[in-house]
């Protein structure tokens, strides 16, 4: 699989249409739920997306097969979602991302409500880049190597970045129990 | 304690939702665009087979069209106009209804007092990763943010640049190669793509969503729609029967085959509503426990002589491509049968394009035939297709025609294949909108399969304000031009939404039939900058729901043991559901709300209401038969035939026909 990717990637680098279109419809949904993650909304997850897919032709020109794709991909998701912040200037209005998500079908099937409404508070109460750790490391089981590739941080980084998501998170229980 | 990464790592798996099906398709078409520009890709050859060749050709034929109708701005704001067969009718982002509104944003000064003090930890604010630079400024065709203004413009732009994807696609008809489907990303996930690679990889998206999955009355009462008059997936299902094959499952929207049929429920009494529901609660053929419910909207057909003076220029495309039996010879013949539905006060006008445009009978009376008709046999093909320029010539032929009280339309028939001409997309969209404002509508007639560019057909249809039809046969040019033209040219109602709420004391569980990919969200209702479905003067469309009474043994899913203790609402003893509609008459902005409760035992299944029922069946068998049990194409067969009833131009007996072949196919 991830042997496939690559020949992909370096076959549409240089040109190759069917391999382009299979790449991306293969990665597609993958990219989707990360940028749900990254984004904490579900129209902004839809928006994402389609600016990756828009700047990919262009990117992948100089894919040069020294990372794993997905790590590739990934670090072009991360990027994608912070220039769009960038350009949008909406850095509170992405906080609260996590905040107004709509309770779609997808939601009513979960757990419970409650559980839900901790994620919301939990992800709500991280800064960005715990919340970016959060999105590669637990929600796509990456390695700590590998979030750290895409995040262009060394792996102590993020072991320190969890631990730290540990601690507000236990925070934000205790909170819970207090109330 | 436990880990609390273990409650967010699940947490978060179980709120991801799924991406939106019509904006992943639309994505993958634009990347594709992208990528292909950027590698100058060159134009494929053009096929040249009129039939579809096997299996293969016939689905790339389709996808097509399944390509382009889905596009987001298709899906978002679509109006299936007037039920022209395989009618897709999308209408324009007009000023001011934006599909899917985003927020407004919080003001920028706020925003950027924030962004500098959030981020506590910025500990590794370190270099942007070199290896992939951060996209230095979007390209064009992203959206800018929350950018009303802009987010119109990019979904405005989306149908063209769909139409130059599906253009570029390489023809890979007959290559058996090729014929393995990309279908859903389920499908996609597991294969190995370097050795069944579709050849025509945007080409090959179905456009559907999962089936609609049943729904607990007490847990979500409302269920929220936009009507359905498009018909583009009964043709192909046809198209598909008829060639041999059984239609793969993506290719099937129950609502467009149940609305493919004319029925005749009552009319709205002069005065009231342009459309008239009329439902129905009877038994399921398929399940004796649970219950249909049937929910037919009947357009008002105003009587020919009532309709206004009607200006039409045919613009017929002469190119080389349309050299073939079923596009040029098939084109004349339909329009002579068009002439005669068309009354002594209604004008015509022809011109033509191929290398160039010309004007080959000015503005002249429907009436006066002998000339009209000398014109159309004149008609020859040869040369290449200067587009662009055949519309100008037809808007302004059009325009001199145009007069106060009286409608005008440009007809333009083609294979859709504008490969001279266009040489600014943006410029002759501009354009087509331009005119659209002036009042002229646009209707695309598709000719001949296997080159036809049903995304370029779509995309100017779309901005001229008009529909998209597809003809393969003369029957078909006598369904769209002759017995439904009336419908065609006229809308009724705009934006036409359905949302129904059930008692959850009566109805434990409920299903819609089809409708996919027509769901709106609750709040959408009321919102009347969502765009909807349109009905044209005459037009019926139909919903069937399956509901399953309170206390039935076919209830499938347990009550909740924590579940609020639900009171039916007072005065709504026994009523099983309320049903509300909204509408716009054609031009309006305002909606308009009918309200109407439904008891149970309303209405008698006649014959048009069990023939309905009957392909609802089959297409739930070619579909997804989980709630069918034992009820086979058989079953589906006898209920069609016993209720075929008057059916003067024998679509019915048609189906009846496709239900057999179905069933052969599959044994």
């Amino acid at each position: 699989m991830a042997d496939a990717d690559h020949e992909l990637a370096l076959a549409a680098a240089n040109g190759d249409r069917a391999a382009f279109a299979t790449l991306l419809a293969r990665h597609y949904d993958r990219l989707f739920r990360l940028c749900f993650r990254l984004t904490g909304r579900r129209e902004a997850a839809e928006d994402l997306t389609q600016d990756i897919c828009l700047v990919l032709p262009a990117k992948l020109k100089h894919f040069r097969g020294e990372a794993k794709l997905t790590t590739w991909l990934y670090r072009v998701a991360v990027n994608a979602a912070h220039d769009r912040r960038r350009r949008t200037a909406t850095r509170v209005k992405s906080a609260e991302g996590w905040g107004d998500w709509e309770l779609n079908r997808r939601a009513a099937a979960a757990h419970t409500a409650a559980h839900l409404k901790w994620l919301r508070q939990a992800m709500a109460a991280l800064p960005e880049q715990l919340r970016e750790t959060a999105a590669l490391t637990l929600g796509d089981e990456m390695t700590h190597a590998e979030a750290a590739q895409v995040l262009g941080v060394s792996e102590g980084t993020i072991s320190w970045r969890l631990s730290e998501i540990r601690k507000r998170l236990r925070a934000v229980r205790q909170e819970e129990l207090s109330s | 304690m436990t880990d609390p990464l273990d409650g967010l790592r699940r947490a978060m798996g179980d709120a991801t939702p799924a991406p939106d099906p019509a904006r992943r398709i639309a994505n993958l078409a634009r990347a594709q665009g992208i990528f292909d520009r950027a590698q100058g890709a060159a134009a494929e050859p053009r096929p040249t087979r009129e039939r579809p060749d096997g299996w293969t050709a016939l689905r790339h034929g389709a996808d097509r069209m399944f390509v382009a109708l889905t596009s987001r701005p298709a899906l978002v704001t679509t109006t299936g106009l007037a039920a022209l067969s395989l009618v897709i009718a999308v209408p324009m982002i007009r000023e001011g209804t934006v599909p899917r509104l985003q927020p407004v944003d919080v003001p920028a000064t706020t925003i950027v007092s924030q962004d500098q003090v959030s981020d506590p930890l910025a500990i590794d604010e370190g270099p942007e990763i070199t290896a992939a630079p951060a996209p230095s400024k979007p390209p064009p065709a992203v959206a800018p943010p929350a950018a009303v203004d802009s987010r119109a413009r990019s979904a405005r732009v989306e149908g063209l640049e769909v139409a130059e994807q599906a253009r570029s696609l390489p023809s890979s008809a007959g290559d058996p190669a090729a014929s393995t489907v990309l279908l859903a990303p389920s499908h996609t996930d597991e294969r190995d793509f370097r050795h069944e690679t579709l050849a025509k990889p945007g080409s090959e998206i179905f456009a559907n969503a999962d089936p609609q999955p049943l729904k607990i009355a007490a847990e979500e009462p409302v269920s929220t729609f936009a009507i359905d008059v498009d018909t583009a997936s009964y043709a192909v299902i046809r198209s598909s029967l008829m060639h041999g094959f059984l239609p793969p499952r993506e290719a099937v929207r129950i609502e467009e085959m149940i609305n493919y049929f004319p029925y005749a429920h009552p009319e709205p009494a002069p005065g009231e509503a342009p459309f008239r529901p009329t439902v129905t609660v009877t038994e399921t053929p398929w399940n004796s426990d649970t219950q249909l419910l049937h929910i037919a909207l009947q357009g008002r057909s105003p009587a020919v002589e009532d309709r206004p003076p009607l200006n039409l220029v045919f613009l017929v495309d002469t190119s080389g491509s349309m050299d073939a039996p079923a596009k040029l010879p098939l084109l004349v013949q339909s329009f002579r049968l068009m002439l005669g539905q068309l009354r002594a006060q209604d004008q015509i006008a022809i011109a033509t394009y191929a290398g160039s445009a010309s004007l080959v009978l000015g503005a002249t009376p429907a009436d006066d035939r002998r000339a009209i008709l000398a014109a159309l046999s004149q008609l020859d093909a040869g040369g290449s297709t200067a587009g662009a320029e055949g519309l100008r010539l037809a808007y302004q032929t059009a325009e001199s025609m145009a007069a106060e009280g009286e409608v005008t339309r440009v007809i333009l028939a083609t294979d859709g294949d504008f490969n001279v001409g266009i040489s600014d997309p943006d410029a002759l969209q501009d354009f087509i909108a331009r005119k659209r404002r002036s009042g002229i509508y646009l209707s695309v007639l598709g000719f001949g399969r296997g080159n036809l560019n049903d995304a370029t057909m779509q995309a100017l249809a779309q901005n001229g304000n008009g529909q998209a039809a597809y003809i393969d046969t003369l029957s078909e040019a006598q369904k769209v031009l002759v017995d439904q033209l009336t419908g065609a040219l006229f809308p009724i109602a705009d934006d036409v939404k359905v949302q129904i709420e059930f008692n959850p004391a009566v109805v434990a569980e409920y299903r819609l039939i089809g409708y996919e990919t027509r769901a709106l969200r609750r709040e959408d209702f009321n919102n009347d900058r969502v765009d909807a479905g349109e009905i044209g003067a005459g037009h019926t469309v139909v919903a069937i729901y399956e509901i399953t009474p309170v206390g039935s043994s076919a209830v499938l899913g347990d009550p909740l043991r924590y579940a609020d203790p639900r009171e039916a609402s007072q005065g709504a003893d026994g009523e099983l559901a309320y049903l509300r509609l909204r509408y716009k008459k054609p031009g309006e902005t305002t909606s308009q709300l009918i309200k109407l409760a439904i008891i149970p035992g309303m209405g008698t299944a006649n014959a048009d209401i069990r023939f309905a029922i009957a392909i609802a069946g089959f297409g739930q068998i070619l579909r997804d038969s989980r709630y069918l049990g034992n009820w086979s194409y058989l079953d589906a067969l006898s209920l069609a035939e016993a209720n075929v009833g008057d059916d003067p131009f024998g679509y019915r007996r048609e189906a009846v026909t496709l239900i057999h072949l179905a069933k052969s196919l599959s044994d």
